[in-house]
């Protein structure tokens, strides 16, 4: 975000952890230490590639406490849009990245009397550090992952051999699913479940939790949409004047930013809300593809959120 | 600010506090404008001038040692003035950890931080604290981590857990309080809290504040300031105490004003916590006589305009219906209807 101070971070160590993940150390080129942050907080990595800046969110999955380096986990898209297909092509030990400070838009609730925590595939990487800040405390948790098949199960040797009873794994090949009727019906009270992981997964938790009669304030969901790709369009700025390309694999937030015109952003995932803009004339379809702005604000049109949305439309006047 | 310190002053009884020459020129003087109204002035909590108050993340200035005795006298008397809930613990070395390092970064003369991983080396030299502990383990330190630090450091600190998209008041150290109460409010969400502030609810002022700070981020900090004003160089107006401070408020009239009344601005900083992703807000507390007030021409005619032209809802929130026109009328002959330049700063 604008005046956003980063963190230029040294790669130190990289694994391939399955077929489709590496597993990153980041160390700060100078040494000092990094902030401590929570478990569920995320960092936006910043990928200067030869011709454009990607700015992608990945979770924090080192322990919050370790203030000399963070780990992230990237999982190579199938229809990568360039950032994880730069993490995963271009980066060697020693490459240098920027990350910003931590931001937790997924963290564990702390009068929770019990916590389930629901993994599918990489979203296990926010649960990695929740797990560790879990240690320390006395209140129960039981950890759900699921994934297509054993050798896709990032972590799992350290989850057996840290979490032992407390996780359980789900393999999609071996036709083993989650129940989730079964899991949300017999909880006690106080109890937060947490998931993160496909949408199609999310929104079973999600739809399993109403019908059992769990509060919202108890259900609680991390989905980083990758910004989806489209059409191409135009934009125009109002109070810079200038008018903006936005090409099919590139979000409107990228195309504004490789502008030159800055945008306040937290989660790139349209999520906290923070890059609301105001739409000043569109003359066409707005395609909202965040989680933020309720139903109504969508059909109103008078908000969107660049990160992750898009337009259809012969022209669009931002405030900006 | 490289202060010497007036340990002897009061804040109670003889009411001895008094502001140096250099104090008064760095006063925090929350009016831009001859009027005021709310608004939601937060701002980057970034270093300001040399000299001023917000040249570092943490004042400490010219009161520091006398402060921090006023809050030990308090809470011998009040115990509660201190409180976390237990699911705060980690805040509360988030805090510390934050004075710590600001201190001893930006006062090295005062104050010193040696740390071996969890193992820390605490120097305090203008109050004699030489302490070695274990960060993370509570029963190393005399007191709960936020207690044994706030002891330690000027102004009232605030603690808010995050969850359920609100902010929930959960532990805090509240001895300079201008009328309100911790133990009143602890565990109330971020609206309940400040229920009793008129106008700014119709304005939506708290929404837009709360949804600011819920995105509030690590290592980007903010600060706004706040005033009212206070009979006497008093720092503990807590309502359980209105019996005493209460009626001092009838002893104004425009013959004593420009002694008694003094204004009181808090400089107000927010910081989000790393390990606990709360939120913590400091209230630091300044005071200025209307008397050390008069001694800068431009303040003086602003402070006249804004006092005299206060919305009526803002006099009696404040508390100064009942002397509000006595400070006026004590001002009134230093303001010769000349024009302010913008901005706060003295001329």
């Amino acid at each position: 975000m604008s005046g956003r101070s980063t963190v230029h971070v040294e790669v130190t160590a990289i694994e391939q952890i399955t077929p489709q993940i590496k597993h990153f150390t980041l160390r700060p080129v100078d040494r000092a230490p990094l902030p401590a942050f929570s478990g569920g907080s995320h960092v936006v990595v910043v990928m200067r590639a030869a011709h454009r800046v990607h700015r992608n969110p990945y979770s924090l999955l080192s322990a919050p406490s370790d203030r000399s380096a963070y780990q992230i986990a990237v999982r190579r898209m199938e229809e990568s849009r360039g950032g994880s297909e730069f993490m995963h092509t271009q980066l060697q030990v020693g490459s240098h990245l920027e990350i910003a400070h931590p931001v937790n838009l997924f963290p564990l609730d702390k009068i929770a009397r019990k916590h389930v925590l629901i993994a599918g595939g990489i979203g296990i990487t926010p649960f990695l550090a929740q797990l560790e800040d879990l240690h320390d405390g006395a209140i129960p948790y039981e950890l759900h992952y699921a994934v297509r098949a054993a050798e896709h199960a990032a972590f799992a040797e350290r989850l057996r051999a840290r979490e032992g009873g407390r996780v359980r794994f789900y393999f999609d090949n071996a036709a083993q699913a989650i129940d989730f009727d079964g899991l949300l019906s017999g909880q006690p009270l106080g109890t937060h479940v947490y998931v993160c992981g496909p949408a199609g997964m999310i929104d079973r938790v999600l739809a399993t939790a109403r019908r059992w009669g769990w509060p919202d304030s108890h259900v609680h969901w991390e989905k980083f949409s990758a910004p989806p790709s489209g059409r191409a369009f135009e934009v125009f700025l109002a109070r810079a004047q200038i008018g903006v390309k936005v090409l099919p694999d590139q979000s409107l937030l990228e195309a504004i930013e490789a502008a030159g015109v800055e945008v306040p952003y937290l989660c790139r995932g349209g999520v906290c809300g923070f890059c609301q803009t105001r739409v000043l004339e569109v003359d066409g379809e707005l395609l909202h593809h965040d989680h933020y702005l309720s139903d109504a604000d969508k059909l109103r049109g008078k908000s969107i959120m660049p990160c992750v949305s898009r337009a259809n439309c012969k022209s669009l006047v931002l405030d900006l | 600010m490289s202060a010497v310190f007036k340990p002897d002053e009061t804040f109670r009884d003889d009411f001895s506090f008094r502001n140096s020459p250099a104090a008064i020129r760095r006063f925090p003087l929350p009016f831009p404008a001859d009027d005021y109204m709310y608004s939601v002035n937060l701002e980057p909590h970034l270093p300001g001038p040399r000299g001023s108050v917000t040249e570092f993340a943490l004042d400490i200035d010219e009161h520091y040692v006398a402060e921090c005795r006023e809050r030990a006298i308090v809470l011998a008397a009040e115990p509660l003035r201190f409180q976390a809930l237990p699911h705060m613990m980690s805040a509360q070395w988030d805090c510390l950890e934050l004075i710590m390092e600001s201190l001893a970064r930006d006062y090295s003369q005062h104050f010193s931080l040696a740390r071996d991983g969890n193992r820390w080396h605490w120097i305090n030299r203008p109050l004699g604290i030489d302490k070695a502990f274990t960060f993370g383990d509570a029963s190393t330190l005399p007191q709960p981590p936020l207690e044994f630090i706030t002891r330690q450091v000027q102004g009232d600190w605030v603690v808010m857990d995050q969850r359920d998209g609100d902010l929930w008041t959960e532990a805090g150290m509240v001895t300079t309080p201008a009328d309100w109460s911790l133990d009143f409010d602890i565990g109330m969400t971020f609206k309940e809290w400040h229920g009793p502030v008129p106008l700014a609810h119709e304005m939506n002022v708290f929404d837009r504040a709360l949804k600011y700070l819920l995105n509030l981020r690590l290592g980007a900090p903010v600060r706004r300031l706040n005033w009212t004003m206070t009979v006497n160089p008093r720092l503990d107006t807590a309502p359980e105490l209105y019996p005493f401070w209460g009626p001092d408020r009838a002893r104004v009239d425009a013959t004593n004003a420009g002694d008694l009344v003094h204004l009181r601005v808090e400089l107000q900083g927010l910081w989000r916590l790393p390990r606990s992703n709360g939120i913590v807000f400091s209230i630091r507390t300044y005071f200025i006589s209307m008397r050390e007030l008069v001694t800068v021409p431009k303040w003086a005619r602003r402070v006249h305009r804004v006092v005299k032209n206060l919305h009526p809802a803002l006099v009696d929130y404040k508390g100064l219906s009942r002397y509000r026109d006595a400070v006026v009328e004590w001002l009134a002959p230093y303001d010769d209807g000349s024009p302010t330049t913008p901005g706060a700063a003295p001329e």
